[in-house]
């Protein structure tokens, strides 16, 4: 623990929370992660990566085998489930289906004996909220899929809950109804002022919705930051790769030069990179670079990294060309050509030449995935 | 329910003009067809073993043909009788060539009926078939039947007839529960001594009741840790479950009469531990009691397994779901898994009530004389007494207990069901 507890911008705090199911494996291992009130927090990584658990966790369906979670302040440990006062959207929803979706809504209401016409008005404006008035009789058996999810967001805030839980609320639906809800979610955590723990794998929803993120890989996090921060500035070659398009390079550290560094790649050509995660000269390295930041036939002079290519073959995508080439020995090279009149039409097997500042070419560690 | 239909006015039309509830039908019709088609031989097999025998089941419990076939003569007779005094010579006349020319199996089958209706008759007939051929060569018949048997001059035995004049009766129906017509055909109640299946069809529902309400309170927890155990050791409880299953339904038997007889094991150990004095053993065996504990015993996999089968498709989510919504864990379970788990409580209480209503095994074994049920009945006057309208007659009220039974089911659980889905 670093500071005092009582920050009051933090909602919730994990600390130094670890989590075993068989007592054999670290499911989360070593987890400190501070949110924010009224913030949306995104957990994103591949799956078994420990996201859902953490949640679990949270919400209190799973204790952590060491260390402490808080809650505003105050530690939640000892504290079952229904006293924690968490809204959750399950990843299946688990909507009661012996009960309408009036019944379902009216549930934690009930349980919290409000009266009557009150429950009545909450589940009414609920149900307005996520634009389902006229389906408050049916049964959730009886309703879409996206009908359903969103029965679940209503039913996860009707009884106003300072934080929401979401555990992948989208997956099961289809990408137009997706990208629907992610506004529709976005746009009420606008308006409630909620702070929202959401899980996802999908990284454009973490992208989209979330003000910070949290990147998850084998339960130790990987990356936290802002949208913007991850994708233009990834710490290291996990989140590189996991965020968007990125091309590696795998190479040596020649010389360190302040910032910045030189690096022979093992196809032998030498790049000027931005240091990240690398110390010394003979470090292993992995340069990696966003397709959109390369350049074809820059202006000579303009980049300090300019490598002769050979266009392998070209993918038309509407508003962008995917161009996979053949650079410093590497054969899978991907660059995003804008379709803008201005840009000369390539053919596979043309010979061009790419190049890139060394700001966006970031020497990071060691990628040791697939 | 609310309406699903949006439109003000009118049956709804699809793009043709046919109504749509039309259009629906037909384009289900194909499937449905394809569909009856593949449960054919399962229908044909069900007619022949099942819809067959419980038609002629019916049909006996009610058959009252044996006498209108073998006195003919007698009921055309009968009719102009005033059936007070005793019958004038034309009756006389007609039973005696009846029992003089008839069948004499014809005549057998129906002496045994008309047994039933008043003790007598049987010997009576019997004795008559072989004397009035010797001693009677012609009318007039009345003085010299009564000579040779003076109970021919005895009118409670004509008024009987009645009884047994109509091709259908539902005597056999009154007596399953202690009733029985007098001679005008009014309904009364047995003599105080007759009376038995009154009290049998009261303790065999006590009984059933009292077994499935023991099968459900033990079911229920064994079927949720079943549901809801890691595999390893949910198998092994499985099988724990299933194994009455493989064990012979005597060896089952035998083994509690072993466990809860007078000197068994159970009142052993409590006369030996000093709970028990040895003059005050606990009867347990051949009673109520027994029949009891060996009866839940054998029946309750009927009442686990349909249980976890529909708790095993509950997800733990909605448990969960509850808590998170503020429930605590009791009420978590009474309002949402509870509920969830009703059409498998349904279902196993339906069986194991029928099964148990219709046993008769475990009585006949274990029983004794306070624990034999409406079950031991039937066999007895179907392999004992060989009286089978009165046996149908008991099979009819059973059934017709299950199917009210099932009735009821439906309107509280199934009906419920279906508006789930
Ligand atoms: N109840 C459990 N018992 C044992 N192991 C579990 C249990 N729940 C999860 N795990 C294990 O913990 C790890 C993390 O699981 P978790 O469900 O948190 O992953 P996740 O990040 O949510 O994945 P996904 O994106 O697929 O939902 C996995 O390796 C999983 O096998
Ligand atoms: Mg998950």
């Amino acid at each position: 623990m670093s500071s005092g507890t009582t920050e009051t911008d933090n909602y919730v705090r994990f600390d130094a929370v670890q989590k075993s199911y068989d007592g054999e494996s670290l499911v989360i291992k070593d987890l400190n992660l501070d949110v924010q009130r009224g913030e949306f927090l995104t957990l994103l990584g591949p799956s078994g990566s420990g996201k859902t658990t953490c949640l679990m966790m949270l919400a209190g369906f799973e204790p952590a085998t060491h260390g402490e979670i808080y809650l505003d302040g105050r530690p939640i440990n000892a504290v079952p489930p229904h006293r924690r006062g968490i809204g959750m959207v399950f990843q299946n929803y688990a909507l009661f289906p012996h009960m309408t979706v009036n019944e379902n809504l009216a549930f934690p209401l009930q349980v919290r004996r409000i009266n009557k016409n009150e429950i009545e008005s909450r589940v009414k404006r609920a149900l307005e909220m996520v634009r389902l008035s006229e389906f408050g009789a049916r049964r959730p058996g009886q309703l879409s899929g996206g009908q359903q999810q969103r029965v679940a967001v209503a039913r996860a805030l009707v009884f106003d809950p300072k934080l929401v839980l979401m555990d992948e609320p989208l997956g099961a639906l289809d990408k137009q109804l997706r990208e629907q809800m992610q506004y529709e979610i976005k746009h009420i955590h606008d308006n409630l002022e909620v702070t929202v723990v959401y899980v996802t794998h999908d990284q454009s929803e973490a992208l989209t919705m979330s003000n910070r993120i949290c990147v998850f890989n084998e339960g130790i996090i990987e990356q936290l930051a802002s949208p913007t921060d991850l994708y233009e500035r990834p710490n290291n070659a996990f989140v590189a790769q996991f965020i968007g398009e990125n091309n590696t390079l795998p190479g040596q550290v020649t010389s360190v030069n302040g910032n910045h560094c030189q690096v022979q790649t093992d196809g032998g050509a030498t790049v000027e990179a931005l240091k990240v995660n690398v110390n010394a000269s003979g470090d292993r390295t992995t340069l990696s670079l966003r397709p959109e930041r390369v350049e074809v036939n820059p202006e000579p002079g303009k980049f300090p990294n300019v490598f002769d290519a050979r266009v392998e073959e070209l993918i038309y995508l509407g508003d962008h060309i995917r161009t996979r080439a053949s650079v410093c020995g590497q054969t899978d090279f991907i660059v995003k050509i804008p379709n803008a009149s201005e840009h000369a039409v390539l053919q596979a097997g043309d010979s061009v030449k790419f190049g890139w500042s060394a700001e966006d070419c970031r020497a990071l560690d060691v990628y040791q995935g697939a | 329910m609310a309406t699903l239909e949006n439109t003000a006015s009118g049956p709804l039309l699809t793009a043709d003009g046919t109504p749509l509830k039309v259009s629906l039908a037909r384009s289900l019709r194909r499937s449905k067809l394809r569909g009856a088609l593949l449960v054919l031989p399962a229908l044909l097999f069900l007619i022949i073993i099942f819809v067959v025998p419980i038609a002629q089941l019916l049909s006996r419990s009610v058959d009252d043909t044996l006498v209108n076939r073998a006195l003919p003569r007698t009921f055309v007779a009968f009719e102009s009788w005033d059936r007070q005094s005793l019958p004038a010579e034309a009756m006389f006349e007609a039973i005696f060539l009846d029992i003089t020319t008839g069948e004499k199996y014809t005549i057998g089958k129906a002496t045994t009926r008309m047994n039933y209706e008043k003790p007598g008759w049987r010997s009576l007939i019997k004795k008559s078939g072989r004397k009035f051929k010797k001693k009677i060569k012609g009318p007039p018949y009345r003085d010299a039947m009564i000579k040779i048997d003076k109970r021919w001059g005895d009118v409670t035995f004509w008024q009987t007839l009645g009884a047994m004049k109509d091709p259908q009766t539902l005597g056999y129906f009154l007596n399953a529960v202690d009733r029985q017509y007098d001679a005008n055909k009014h309904v009364i109640m047995k003599e105080k001594e007759r009376r038995v299946y009154v009290m049998l069809w009261w303790r065999t529902f006590l009984l059933s009741l009292i077994v499935t309400v023991g099968c459900l309170a033990m079911a229920y927890p064994v079927a949720h840790l079943l549901a809801t155990l890691p595999l390893r050791y949910s198998n092994l409880l499985m099988i724990c479950v299933l194994m009455p299953f493989w064990t012979s339904l005597l060896v089952r038997i035998v083994a509690w009469m072993v466990m809860l007889q007078n000197n068994g094991v159970i009142n052993s150990t409590l006369v030996w531990s000093g709970i028990l004095d040895d003059e005050n053993r606990l009867p347990m065996m051949y009673n109520f009691t027994g029949t009891v504990i060996v009866m839940i015993q054998i029946l309750l996999p009927f009442m686990i397994l349909p249980i976890y089968s529909v708790m095993k498709t509950i997800p733990p989510s909605y448990m969960r779901a509850a808590q998170n919504l503020g429930a605590p864990p009791s009420l978590a379970f009474l309002k949402v898994y509870f509920p969830q788990t009703l059409p498998g409580v349904g279902a196993g209480v339906i069986l194991v009530f029928i099964v148990a209503i219709g046993y008769y095994i475990t009585p006949e074994l274990v029983g004794g004389k306070d624990g034999q049920l409406i079950g031991n009945m039937i066999a007895y006057h179907m392999q004992k007494s060989l009286n089978w309208g009165l046996a149908a007659a008991m099979g009819t009220l059973l059934l017709a207990a299950i199917l009210l039974l099932y009735w009821v089911y439906d309107r509280i659980v199934g009906i419920d069901n279906m508006r789930m889905n």
